[in-house]
C-alpha cells in the first residue's frame, strides 16, 4: 500500500522549515519529513472500525505547514509518528458491512473513536473538535485522522476509520463536491461561531479554500449587512464575489475599504491611514499569520470579534488594540454540532448542504496522483498565484496529473483526459442519505440491509 | 510685430517629429503624413502698466456698477474672495496677479476708511491652500497683514454655521454660499481667467458654495449637456451657474467682479522649446530639449515631479475688467478668445494629445490616474467651440505615464474611488447613482477636507463627470506609455507606442484615418467649423 508518510526527524523538520522560509511555502517538500512509502495496510483498531480507500484527498493549509516544518510545536503531544497526512477525504469503504459505500471522513478522533467511556464533556455535548481526550484511549495520540499513527491518512491508498467518522455521500454529490465537505464544515463552524447578528458588517480575510468556504457559509447561514472579502489573486477575487462577497479588495486595500464600508474615522499619519477608529463588527481571519491577525485587529471595531479560522503558529502581534478596544479573539477549530434555526445539527450535515447549495466543487482545481506528491504540494502552496484553489490527490487515477483553473472548474479540464469528471458512484445507502438526515452510517446501512 | 495666430500644420515628409508632453517628460513622435497638428497662438502683448490698468478697472467698472471707491464707506463690511491654487497653471512668477489686484482693492478700501475686511480663498470643494501657497498668491504684504489676525480665511463648504441658504432657482437648485461673503456690503471676487470656463457667475456660485449647491451643476447630466463647458453659451454647467448667480444678485449680495486674463507665455525661457513649433527650433532649442530629456531620463519620477512643480510661469496680464458680473465676463471671454482661439476646419477620426504633469487639481502634487483622465478627456477634449476635434465614435489617444500613484494627503477619496468605484464600473451615470452620496457625506473625507489639505470626498466623482461628454462621444480611449493596470482600471486601452495606438485605433475608426494632434499646453481653444 502506497502512502505519504511523515516520520519524526528533527533534522528533516528543520531542513523543511529552512527551505520553506528561504524559498517559500511548499518548498520543504524535497528535504522535509514527508516520503512516499510502501507499507502493509494498518490493522483495524477495534470493532466498528472500517477500512477506507480514499478517492480524493485534499491538501490543506495545515498539511502544508507540516510539510514545511512550520507547524507549531504545540501539536507535538497530540500527534503520533509516523503519520500519514490527509484529513479531507472522500473514499469508499473497503470490506465489512459497509463495503462499497462512498463516504466522507470526519477526521476528528474524539472519545467515541477512541473507545473512551464516559466521554469527555465536549464530546458528550457533540463538540467533537473540543475533545479533551485526543491523546488517550486505545489509539495513539492524534487530534485527527492524518496525524495519528494508528489510523493512517488520506494521502494513501488506504486508511482506517471509526464508524462515527463516516458520512455517506448522496449519489448526486460528485467526488469533487464530497472532498470539499470537510473544509466546508470548518467554515460552517467558524461562521456560526462568529455569531454574526443580522445587519452587521463582516470581513473575511483570505480567500483560499477556507476563506471562500467561509464566505459561502456566512452568505448562506447568516445575514450580514455587508460582507467584504480580501483576496490576493484574480481567481480568488472572482470566486469570492461569486460566493457572495459584496466587496472584494486586495490586501493592501483592506483598511481603506473597511473605513469606507463602515464610515469610520481614522487616525492619520503623514496622510496615510494609521488606524481606524471604528471598523467591522466581525472579522474572520482565514490566513492565521502575524500580519493577518494584526490586520484583523486593525479593522475590527471596538468591542468587535475576530474569529481565527486559519491555523496560526507562533506569531508576533501587538495586542494593545485587543486590550484597548476590548476585542474578542476567538479560535475556530474543526466542527461538531451547531445551533441552527432547525435546532442542534451536526456540522457535517450543514456542510453537505452548503457544498451542494454553493456548488463548492468548483473550488477543486487540480488533481495529482500520489506519486507526484512533490508537484502537488508545490502547486497547493502556490495555488492562488497559479489560478487554483483546492489541490487534491486523486488516488484512483493514473499517474498523469490533471488540473483545471478554478474559473473553469465546472466544465473544463485543461490538461487532462476527458474522463476528468469522476465516474458516478452509487452508494449502497439510498433513502437514508438525504442531506437533511443524520449520517450515522452504521445504523443506516443496517436498516437498509 | 503682432503675435502670430494659432496654426494648423498638415504633416508631410519633411515635417520634423512632433513634441508630445508625457507627464514629467516628453516624447518626439512622427505623426503619419497627412495628420494635422494644431499649434497655439503666440503670446499676445501684455499690458504695459498692470497696476494702472487695475486701478483704471476699479474706478471705471463695466455694466451696472459704481466704481469700487463709491461702493465702500467707513463701516462697510468688505469681503475679498479670490481664486485658489488651481489657477493659473503653472503657478505664476511673483507678483501673482491676485496680489496685484488685491493690493489695489485694499488701497481703495483703506482710502474709503473701510476696516472690516476679510479675505477668503474660494476653494469650493478643493483642498485648502498651505500658508506658503497663500503667501505666493497674495504676496507677503497682504498675507502678513491678514493671516496672523484670522482675517485670511479659506472657504469651508462643510461648515453649517459658515453658510447661508439664499433660496432655490426656478429649476429647484439650492443656492447656498459662504455666509461672510453673502452678508458683506461688498463682495469683491478676484478672478484669473486662464481658460474660457473660468469666471462669470461661476466664481461665486461655485467657488463659495456648498456641496448641496454645487451638486446641481457638477453632475453627469449637466456635463453631458455642456458642449463644451469651455463655451459658456453652450454649457449647461454655466447656464446653471448663471441661474444661481442671478438669484444671488436678487438676494441682495453686491458682487464687484474683477476678472483678469493672461497671455500664453506659459513656460520659462529654459523650456522655450515648449512654446515653439518644432521646425522653428533653433540650435539652442534643440540642445535644450535634448539636454532636458536626457536629464529627465535619469531622474527618479518623484524628483522629476518636484522639478516640474517648481516651474513658475511668466504669464503676463493681458486685460483686467471689473464691475457687474455678466458685463465683466463678456469682456473677459473676448480677451480669452483673442489670445486662445484657433480656427480648425472639420473633425478627425483620431485625436492625439500629450498630457503634461499638471492640472488644476494637482499643483504641488501627483497627477493621479483619475486626474490624467480628467486632464485629457475633461479639459483638453473640451477645449473646443462648435464641435469636438474628433468625430463621434472616434478615438482619443493620450500620452502620459499614468502611474498608479496618489498623494494621500491631497487625494484620499481618489484612492478609494480608484480602488473601489472604478474597479466596479466606469459608467459615470452608474457611479453617480450608486456611490456619490456615500463619498460626499463620508465623515472622514469631510474631516480631512476641513482640517487637512484634502479635496472633498466627492471631488474624484466630479473629475469623472468632467470626462462624461468625451466618454459618451468617443469610440475608444488609448493611453500611450501608461501603467497598464492603471490604464485598464480607467477603462481605457494601454499602448506602448503611438504607432501601436494608431493601429489599435484603426480597429475602431477604420483604415487610413484622419488624425489631429493638439499641441498644448500652452492652452488654446479650437474653433471647429
Amino acid at each position: 500500500m502506497k502512502e505519504l508518510l511523515v516520520e519524526r526527524s528533527v533534522a528533516r523538520f528543520a531542513a523543511a522549515r529552512a527551505a520553506s522560509a528561504l524559498v517559500g511555502s511548499g518548498n520543504g517538500i524535497g528535504v522535509g519529513p514527508l516520503r512516499l512509502a510502501e507499507r502493509d495496510p494498518l490493522a483495524l483498531p477495534g470493532p466498528d472500525w472500517h477500512r477506507v480507500r480514499p478517492i480524493l484527498s485534499g491538501i490543506c493549509g495545515s498539511d502544508l505547514a507540516t510539510v514545511d516544518g512550520a507547524s507549531s510545536r504545540y501539536f507535538e503531544p497530540i500527534v503520533s509518528f509516523p503519520f500519514v497526512l490527509g484529513h479531507e477525504v472522500v473514499g469508499i469503504v473497503d470490506g465489512g458491512p459497509l463495503d462499497g459505500v462512498r463516504v466522507v471522513l470526519e477526521p476528528v478522533l474524539g472519545c467515541e473513536a477512541r473507545g473512551i467511556e464516559p466521554r469527555c464533556p465536549a464530546c458528550s455535548s457533540g463538540r467533537k473538535g473540543a475533545c479533551e481526550r485526543i491523546a488517550y484511549g486505545h489509539l495513539k495520540p492524534g487530534l485527527q485522522t492524518g496525524y495519528c499513527a494508528d489510523t493512517g491518512g488520506g494521502w494513501s491508498e488506504s486508511l482506517v476509520a471509526h464508524g462515527s467518522q463516516l458520512h455517506p455521500v448522496p449519489e448526486e454529490l460528485s467526488d469533487d463536491a464530497a472532498v470539499m465537505v470537510e473544509p466546508t464544515a470548518c467554515a460552517v463552524h467558524a461562521a456560526l461561531l462568529g455569531a454574526v447578528v443580522p445587519g452587521e458588517r463582516v470581513v473575511v480575510l483570505g480567500s483560499g479554500t477556507l476563506g471562500l468556504a467561509t464566505i459561502a457559509a456566512l452568505r448562506h447561514l447568516t445575514l450580514p449587512a455587508e460582507l467584504l472579502a480580501v483576496a490576493k489573486h484574480p481567481v480568488q477575487r472572482e470566486l469570492a464575489a461569486a460566493l457572495g462577497a459584496d466587496h472584494v479588495v486586495k490586501p493592501d486595500e483592506l483598511e481603506r475599504a473597511v473605513r469606507r464600508l463602515t464610515g469610520s474615522l481614522a487616525l492619520p499619519r503623514e496622510g496615510s491611514l494609521e488606524r481606524l477608529t471604528g471598523g467591522a463588527d466581525v472579522v474572520f481571519d482565514c490566513v492565521g499569520s502575524s500580519s493577518s491577525i494584526a490586520s484583523s485587529l486593525a479593522v475590527v471595531r471596538p468591542g468587535g470579534r475576530v474569529v481565527l479560522v486559519g491555523m496560526p503558529g507562533t506569531v508576533r502581534v501587538d495586542l494593545a488594540p485587543l486590550w484597548q478596544r476590548e476585542i474578542t479573539l476567538v479560535g475556530a477549530y474543526a466542527y461538531g454540532c451547531e445551533m441552527t434555526p432547525d435546532g442542534l445539527r451536526s456540522t457535517f450535515d450543514v456542510a453537505f448542504e452548503l457544498v451542494a447549495a454553493a456548488r463548492l466543487e468548483r473550488l477543486v482545481s487540480a488533481r495529482y496522483p500520489l506519486e507526484r506528491y512533490e508537484e502537488a504540494v508545490r502547486h497547493a502552496a502556490s495555488a492562488g498565484r497559479r489560478g487554483a484553489v483546492k489541490v487534491v490527490f486523486d488516488l484512483h487515477r493514473a499517474e498523469k496529473a490533471s488540473w483545471r483553473t478554478a474559473r473553469a472548474a465546472d466544465t473544463v479540464s485543461q490538461n487532462a483526459a476527458p474522463e476528468s469528471t469522476p465516474p458516478k458512484r452509487t452508494p449502497r445507502v439510498t433513502e437514508s442519505s438525504k442531506l437533511s438526515e443524520p449520517r450515522k452510517i452504521t445504523k443506516q446501512v443496517e436498516a437498509h440491509e | 510685430m503682432s503675435p502670430r495666430p494659432g496654426f494648423v500644420l498638415e504633416v508631410d515628409r519633411s515635417t520634423p517629429p512632433t513634441l508630445f508632453w508625457h507627464g514629467e517628460g516628453f516624447r518626439l513622435e512622427r505623426l503619419p503624413v497627412g495628420s494635422r497638428v494644431i499649434y497655439p497662438p503666440e503670446p499676445v502683448a501684455p499690458l504695459a502698466d498692470p497696476e494702472a490698468a487695475i486701478r483704471q478697472a476699479l474706478e471705471h467698472p463695466v455694466g451696472d456698477s459704481a466704481p469700487l471707491s463709491a461702493l465702500l464707506h467707513p463701516g462697510s463690511k468688505l469681503t475679498i474672495a479670490f481664486d485658489d491654487i488651481s489657477l493659473p497653471l503653472p503657478p505664476m512668477r511673483p507678483p501673482d496677479v491676485r496680489q496685484r489686484v488685491i493690493e489695489a482693492v485694499l488701497d481703495t478700501a483703506a482710502a474709503a476708511g473701510v476696516d472690516d475686511v476679510v479675505l477668503i480663498a474660494a476653494l469650493a470643494l478643493h483642498r485648502r491652500m498651505t500658508d506658503d501657497e497663500l503667501r505666493h498668491a497674495l504676496g507677503s504684504r497682504v498675507f502678513d497683514a491678514f493671516a496672523p489676525h484670522g482675517l485670511l480665511l479659506q472657504h469651508d463648504a462643510e461648515d453649517p454655521s459658515g453658510l447661508v441658504h439664499l433660496g432655490m432657482t426656478e429649476q429647484g437648485e439650492d443656492v447656498e454660499i459662504n455666509r461672510r461673503a453673502a452678508e458683506s456690503d461688498v463682495l469683491v471676487y478676484v478672478n484669473i481667467n486662464l481658460v474660457a470656463m473660468d469666471g462669470g457667475h461661476k466664481s461665486v456660485a461655485t467657488g463659495l458654495a456648498s456641496y448641496k449647491s454645487i451638486r446641481h451643476h457638477h453632475n453627469v447630466r449637466t456635463m453631458q449637456h455642456s458642449r463644451s463647458f469651455m463655451d459658456r453659451h453652450n454649457s449647461e454647467l454655466h447656464t446653471s451657474n448663471w441661474r444661481m448667480g442671478q438669484l444671488i444678485a436678487k438676494a441682495g449680495v453686491k458682487i464687484f467682479q474683477i476678472e483678469t486674463t493672461l497671455n500664453l507665455d506659459t513656460f520659462p525661457s529654459q523650456f522655450g522649446f515648449l512654446q515653439k513649433r518644432e521646425w522653428e527650433w533653433s540650435l539652442k532649442d534643440r540642445a535644450a530639449f535634448h539636454t532636458t530629456r536626457a536629464a529627465l531620463d535619469r531622474t527618479p519620477p518623484a524628483m522629476a515631479r518636484q522639478i516640474f512643480q517648481s516651474i513658475r510661469s511668466p504669464h503676463a496680464l493681458t486685460s483686467v475688467q471689473a464691475g457687474e458680473v455678466e458685463a465683466v465676463h463678456d469682456l473677459t471671454l473676448a480677451n480669452v478668445h483673442r489670445q486662445q482661439l484657433v480656427e480648425v476646419q472639420g473633425q478627425a477620426d483620431i485625436l492625439t494629445m500629450g498630457l503634461p504633469y499638471i492640472s488644476p487639481y494637482n499643483v504641488n502634487s501627483i497627477l493621479n490616474p483619475i486626474l490624467v483622465a480628467c486632464l485629457g478627456l475633461g479639459y483638453f477634449f473640451n477645449l473646443y467651440r462648435g464641435k469636438p476635434l474628433v468625430r463621434e465614435g472616434g478615438v482619443c489617444i493620450m500620452s502620459h505615464p499614468t502611474p498608479w500613484a496618489f498623494n494621500p494627503v491631497h487625494h484620499p477619496s481618489y484612492i478609494d474611488f480608484f480602488e473601489q468605484v472604478l474597479a466596479e464600473t466606469t459608467d459615470p451615470i452608474e457611479i453617480e447613482a450608486k456611490f456619490e452620496e456615500s463619498f460626499a457625506t463620508d465623515p472622514w473625507y469631510i474631516h480631512l477636507y476641513r482640517t487637512s489639505y484634502a479635496y472633498h470626498g466627492v471631488h474624484p466623482f466630479y473629475m469623472w463627470y468632467w470626462c462624461a461628454h468625451a466618454l459618451q462621444h468617443l469610440g475608444q480611449v488609448i493611453i500611450v506609455g501608461g501603467d497598464r493596470a492603471a490604464v485598464r482600471r480607467l477603462g481605457f486601452k494601454p499602448a506602448s507606442t503611438l504607432a501601436d495606438a494608431l493601429e489599435m485605433a484603426e480597429d475602431v475608426v477604420g483604415r487610413d484615418p484622419t488624425i489631429t494632434h493638439v499641441h498644448n499646453p500652452p492652452l488654446f481653444i479650437s474653433d471647429v467649423r
